[in-house]
């Protein structure tokens, strides 16, 4: 075979068996789950038979659902928000040089690199019904009462705030290296310039800086939307979905109905109702990734 | 108001000092809670009327013995080590060749092909562990710690592809085309030649692989189901809590030793990561 012939079939020799292996992961299980979401699949059952659209019905009928419905999208959006104004405030006070920068910047990191499930366990404990250091800190400073302090786990809003909060904490590194990493790539020369025709610190940040840090400001929201959105372990950690399911979110719930309620069907159901955030996010993904292969 | 330029300066100075410590606090306290709490005794820890935030009697290492001699804390991170090492040899193995075709062989289309191949990076595990869960089922692997390393690398090899691409790219054609002259085929150069001068970029495919292996969550709490199986990001939060009862100060050892060579790790080569993410929108 001519070298130019063997240069053809190596290329995909190469790339197939990664391809394969991802697609019969990820392609496969995906098409499954639309499957599953029509059909009446248990765990142990055997056989299949299509039932159109009755587990989405009786999902939409679920108050436990549609509570795990707004939920998804109260804690995104929240988390996100809070993510979105600490990671800013912190990329600005971290991109200059200053002794101890290293030192700080890991700090910082710890929430994001250490396991989420560890994290999250550490807030259990902080957050304890008896002996949360908040509680007592609260208790000290006269703000709570003694004998009947906040539970931040057992009472639904609370809790909700709890999980969003600890979200937050866990998000707000990545967001923050994320963002760091565009300032450390926008040219200096126009900040410098508009410092020399005297704009004061905010009017340069909002009006040129910002600006042109949009495009990777971008990039960290729409992973974060995507990590927070289908993420159940903060709050399987903290609450179960619990008090009574008032902080179960989308992936929590198809857990707890799909794999330890064994309605494989259902809780597929309820898991795809997460596809329409995740492609509105890949197809602002595309259009990115677009326009920098077109710039 | 008008303040002098120096004023101004010590004015910033403060208020960057300020930002730096609230965060720094805000981010890093659960660690110090950890760690206070690891080595406090159990008097000390559960008594309301002392100072929670120092040691009030002398500190004790029983929380650390129990953690190593009567959980099965041990034979998770030996647990976590042996899934790590299979599915970074897997991943490597895969998407070495993988991103070296697509950075190389394949043109424009490579491009696309590893646009596609990101996305599914997208996809998150909470949309595909129920049909997983027969799968895994279907292919005997419930409840065994291979269950893991197979499915593992359907989202590391996706990222790592991304990354060695990158890194493929950077590589100078001429060394290559070089070394076809002097009767190397490509697929030699590529052995030879372009994988040693790789190092470091699969270094950080390693690093990367294997703190995912300990930070992943939902695929290990549907497929194993004995504390005997599990990794330390499992075993921790969910089998060291005995019925209903915390052993706190146990269970903040756990957490300590499980997250800070981790973090260490990552840390290092946190912004080879980075440019992984931000890959078209960083120039």
């Amino acid at each position: 075979m001519s070298a130019l012939g063997r240069q053809r079939w190596l290329g995909p020799a190469m790339f197939l068996p990664a391809i394969l292996y991802v697609v019969a992961l990820v392609g496969v299980p995906f098409v499954l789950a639309f499957f599953y979401a029509v059909g009446d699949v248990k765990v142990g059952s055997v056989g299949y038979h299509f039932v159109g659209l009755a587990n989405f019905k009786s999902v939409l009928q679920s108050p436990a659902f549609l509570r795990a419905l707004r939920n998804s999208f109260v804690f995104t959006i929240c988390s996100q928000i809070l993510v979105l104004i600490g990671a800013n405030i912190l990329a600005i006070a971290l991109k200059n040089a200053f002794p101890g920068r290293r030192f700080v910047r890991f700090i910082i990191l710890l929430p994001w690199v250490a396991p989420v499930s560890i994290g999250s366990i550490g807030w259990k404990w902080i957050l304890d019904s008896l002996y949360s250091v908040i509680n007592w800190v609260l208790i000290r400073m006269h703000l709570a009462n003694e004998f009947n302090p906040p539970m931040w786990l057992g009472q639904p809003t609370l809790a909700m705030m709890s999980v969003i909060l600890v979200h937050t904490w866990h998000m707000l590194p990545f967001a923050t290296v994320i963002i760091l990493a565009g300032w450390t790539a926008i040219p200096k020369d126009i900040p410098e310039a508009a410092a020399v025709d005297g704009a004061r610190f905010f009017r340069r940040l909002f009006q040129i800086e910002l600006p042109m840090m949009l495009p990777i400001i971008n990039v960290a929201v729409l992973f974060g939307v995507i990590f927070t959105f289908t993420d159940m372990t903060v709050v399987y950690i903290l609450t179960r979905g619990g008090p009574y399911d008032t902080t179960q979110v989308l992936p929590s719930l198809a857990f707890f109905t799909g794999i330890l309620g064994s309605d494989l069907a259902e809780g597929a159901a309820i898991s795809l109702f997460l596809v329409p955030v995740l492609a509105v996010v890949a197809w602002l993904m595309l259009r990115t990734a677009h326009r920098a292969e077109v710039t | 108001m008008r303040l002098g330029i120096r004023a101004r300066q010590r004015f910033g100075e403060v208020v960057h000092w300020t930002v730096l410590a609230v965060f720094s606090i805000l981010l890093g306290f659960p660690f110090y809670w950890m760690f206070i709490t690891s080595f406090k005794r159990g008097p000390d820890l559960y008594n309301l009327k002392n100072n929670p935030f120092i040691f009030n009697q002398k500190p004790t290492l029983e929380h650390l013995k129990l953690l190593f001699n009567e959980t099965l804390f041990l034979r998770w991170l030996g647990n976590t080590l042996f899934a790590g090492i299979f599915v970074v040899a897997i991943t490597l193995l895969l998407a070495l060749p993988a991103a070296y075709a697509l950075a190389r062989l394949t043109g424009r289309w490579g491009g696309r092909v590893g646009i596609a191949i990101f996305l599914t990076y997208l996809v998150p595990p909470t949309l595909l562990f129920i049909p997983l869960s027969r799968i895994v089922a279907q292919l005997g692997l419930q409840d065994s710690l291979w269950s893991i390393i197979v499915v593992y690398p359907s989202f590391t090899i996706p990222f790592s592809i991304w990354l060695l691409m990158g890194f493929f790219k950077s590589i100078p054609r001429e060394l290559e085309d070089a070394a076809m002259v002097d009767g190397l085929t490509r697929f030699q150069a590529f052995i030879k030649l372009v994988i040693p001068i790789s190092v470091s970029g699969i270094l950080t495919v390693v690093i990367f692989t294997f703190t995912l292996v300990t930070q992943e969550f939902v695929y290990a709490l549907t497929f194993i189901s004995s504390a005997a199986h599990e990794t330390v990001g499992l075993g921790v939060p969910v089998f060291l809590v005995r019925g209903d009862v915390y052993y706190w100060g146990s269970l903040m050892a756990a957490c300590l030793i499980a997250s800070l060579p981790i973090a260490v790790l990552y840390n290092s080569f946190l912004d080879r990561f980075i440019a992984g993410f931000t890959v078209g929108s960083v120039k």
